[in-house]
């Protein structure tokens, strides 16, 4: 196994450090373990794409060496599902944040998860939109601070795995850039899964969301992220009163019973191609 | 051996895609395109391709560049307000230059607008839809034969270009069932597909113009030459850079690779121009009202004729002008309020008048109505003089 | 034994908090860096390299 040098030397392209992520934002923390999970997976490089959005996560996908591609606001999950209706046996991994994902790129979401296309979504969950410098997401939790909530926001904010599990995602997970071998572990099993997976990744934004809020340095934001992800099997058996304010973490959710997109396609295929033979028989 | 068959425009368009190629399309229904999405989610399957109907027009498009990456030719059509929702999409697709088509079968808008009648006004919006500064190439049939040819040709411009093609079409071309001969085999019609690197994977550069042609290579994603797709500016490397001179550099090479491929992209058809004192300029739909017109025009003693733009963009500068140095007057006709002919006006300098029948009421002009407006021309030019 | 990447540092901390022997510290230049006195303090926990968003920080096994 190499080791987290070795993986940073090994994975990313020449010359792309220092990254341009802010000092404690935890972007840097999921990007490698990400790279730690597909190290794990035994995945070589050009079996692997990775897509993005627009966003501040979104710029992962230029530091690493794979095939890449930083698209269009919102527009990580269509410009991957064409990708991989095209090429099935790349293993597409979408890189998407809070805002990109769930606001602009919602109806995309919901309709990957239905469609249960083989991809492995990461939501880099910030609480905020970082790159335009501190609005509010659907992800920012009610009563916040942000740019365009100077009197807190008001409106409740998605549980981003719900309303995926709600829309038929067949694997949900979520981890912090606290809990990492968590993080690597739900990576690992969100590729390894065959249908559509969801990985939401709580992570801080220490310039624009933890400031606004008064959290204080990087660290406190990580430190917040250990007191409140509770493992799935603690929340199982904790009441109403002791889950307020807390999430679990882990595998949220897996199930195996629907075919994978594109394997589904395949079978169109030959249906459509049975009915060629019909009409010229 | 070959079929002859009663087609509408709509279904030669999924001829031509298939026999060109396509093997991925992803859309989202809309009138009056939606036989192109019906046809192709019948047909790509046949041939081992993929249909898609996507939860909305911006992942259609977002689909066929995911595909397009993949080295799939890759295709979509709409009308014009899902053509409006594809345009930041298209705008990426000209920056990253990753080829694919778009069919935008026009109706009347803005808004909904008339989405069963004919219209034309979007001819600007081919050209100007995206945000941002730059090129790009559309081609418009006037018949179903033509639908399926310019499909074709849409596609191998798309691919030997790198770059997106808008495939204009209209309401009365889309819907018209016309007589079309295809052959019973597609074989060898497949138009080339983009260009491959000759370099070894860890030399490529995925933007760089190895041969002069200013079209760089295009690697697959999977196929072992790993490259960075960015919709921010970016040099030869294909990661962002936005130094001024980056920015010209980029800026430039997608203008240039189209100007100085004119010669092979722009493409029109003269009709009886060679003495004609009055021509008319018309594409697509309304295009098929003036070669009646000419005809009776010439029946009248009135030396017509048509010059039918078959590219849109990039505009046909030159052939226009050279119809104007002999003609005495141009008339352009449009089913909107008057779009190409500022383009046409533009383009022969006052060389000659340029006259305007603009036609925007949901119907196209009949050739008895045109001829009315080229006895109108005929007249002002005797006038004149 | 640590090593670090000063460039690619950028001064946020986290490694210094999350340090279980107080062993790191940011200084004035903004680095993470082994405060003085505490060189042979490093148990090779992994706790900064695991946390640093930066990979500015690795921990070197002794011989290795």
């Amino acid at each position: 196994m190499k080791s987290m040098e070795e993986l940073v030397d090994f994975y990313f392209r020449p010359n792309r450090l220092p990254h341009l992520w802010c000092p404690g934002c935890g972007n840097g923390v999921v990007l490698g373990a990400l790279l730690k999970a597909i190290d794990a997976e035994n995945l070589a490089k050009d079996d692997v794409a990775i897509i993005s959005g627009i966003g501040c996560s979104s710029r992962a996908s230029g530091y690493v060496d794979f095939n890449t591609a930083n698209t269009l606001h919102g527009r990580a999950l269509p410009i991957s599902t064409g990708l991989k209706m095209a090429r099935p046996e790349l293993n597409v991994i979408t890189l998407s944040g809070d805002g990109d994902c769930s606001a602009i790129g919602g109806n995309h979401l919901i309709h990957a998860a239905r469609r249960n296309i083989g991809l492995t979504l990461v939501v880099f969950n910030n609480s905020i939109y970082g790159m335009t410098g501190g609005q509010y997401s659907p992800l920012t939790p009610m009563g916040k601070k942000a740019t365009t909530a100077p009197y807190l926001t008001i409106e409740p904010s998605f549980d981003i795995l719900a309303l995926a599990q709600a829309a038929g995602a067949t694997f949900t997970a979520r981890a912090t850039t606290y809990h990492v071998p968590i993080l690597v572990d739900v990576l690992r099993k969100g590729i390894r899964h065959e249908g559509f997976s969801i990985i939401e990744v709580v992570t801080g934004c220490p310039t624009n969301y933890g400031r606004q809020n008064q959290i204080g340095a990087p660290a406190k934001m990580m430190e917040w992220q250990k007191d409140h992800g509770v493992m799935k099997a603690a929340w199982d058996k904790m009441d109403e009163a002791a889950r307020e304010g807390k999430f679990p973490i882990g595998v949220l959710s897996e199930r195996k019973d629907l075919k994978e997109y594109t394997k589904a396609y395949d079978e169109v295929i030959v249906r459509a191609q049975a009915s060629v033979k019909e009409e010229t028989a | 051996m070959s079929r002859v068959l009663l087609l509408q425009g709509n279904q030669a368009v999924v001829e031509g895609a298939i026999a060109a190629g396509v093997r991925f399309y992803g859309g989202y229904p809309i009138t009056p395109s939606t036989e192109i999405a019906e046809g192709m989610a019948k047909r790509l399957p046949q041939v081992g391709g993929k249909f898609m109907q996507t939860e909305d027009e911006l992942a259609g498009i977002g689909t066929v560049v995911g595909a397009s990456l993949g080295g799939v030719k890759a295709m979509t059509a709409t009308s014009g307000p899902g053509f409006s929702l594809k345009q930041e999409t298209i705008g990426m697709a000209c920056s990253a230059e990753i080829p694919c088509v778009i069919v935008d079968v026009q109706r009347v808008g803005p808004a909904t607008g008339q989405p069963t009648s004919p219209s034309q006004g979007d001819v600007m919006q081919t050209r100007w839809g995206t945000h941002g500064d730059h090129w790009l190439i559309v081609v418009s049939p006037s018949s179903v034969p033509e639908c399926f040819d310019l499909t074709r040709r849409a596609v191998e411009l798309s691919e030997k270009y790198r770059y997106p093609v808008i495939l204009l079409m209209d309401e009365i071309v889309g819907h018209m069932r016309e007589r079309i001969e295809l052959p019973d085999s597609y074989e060898g019609l497949s138009v080339p597909r983009r260009k491959q690197p000759d370099t070894p994977p860890e030399k490529y550069l995925a933007y760089a113009d190895t041969d002069g042609s200013m079209v760089p290579a295009m690697a697959d994603f999977g196929s072992g030459y790993r490259w960075h797709m960015t919709g921010l500016v970016h040099d030869e490397t294909g990661f962002p850079k936005g130094t001024p001179a980056a920015t010209k550099n980029s800026q430039d090479r997608l203008h240039l690779k189209l100007r100085d491929h004119e010669d092979d992209i722009v493409q029109v058809e003269n009709y009886r121009t060679d003495d004609a004192d009055v021509v008319v300029i018309a594409y697509g739909g309304a295009a098929r009202t003036a070669y009646d017109a000419v005809d009776m025009a010439r029946d009248e003693g009135i030396r017509a004729g048509l010059l039918r733009p078959v590219t849109i963009w990039p505009f046909a500068d030159r052939q226009i002008q050279a119809v104007a140095k002999k003609a005495k007057c141009l008339l352009v006709h449009e089913l909107n309020c008057g779009q190409y002919v500022r383009e046409v006006g533009r383009a022969v300098r006052g060389l000659v008048p340029v006259d305007l029948y603009a036609k925007y009421d949901n119907e196209p002009a009949t050739p008895e109505q045109l001829l009315e407006k080229i006895r109108e021309s005929a007249e002002k030019i005797k006038g004149a003089k | 034994m640590l090593k670090f990447y000063t460039n690619r540092c950028k001064g946020c901390g986290i490694c210094a908090y999350f340090c279980p022997r107080g062993v790191l510290e940011i200084t004035e230049l903004n680095k993470s860096a082994i405060k003085a006195g505490k060189e042979n303090d490093c148990i090779s926990c992994g706790q900064c390299e695991m946390r640093c968003p930066d990979y500015a920080i690795f921990v070197k096994k002794e011989g290795a």
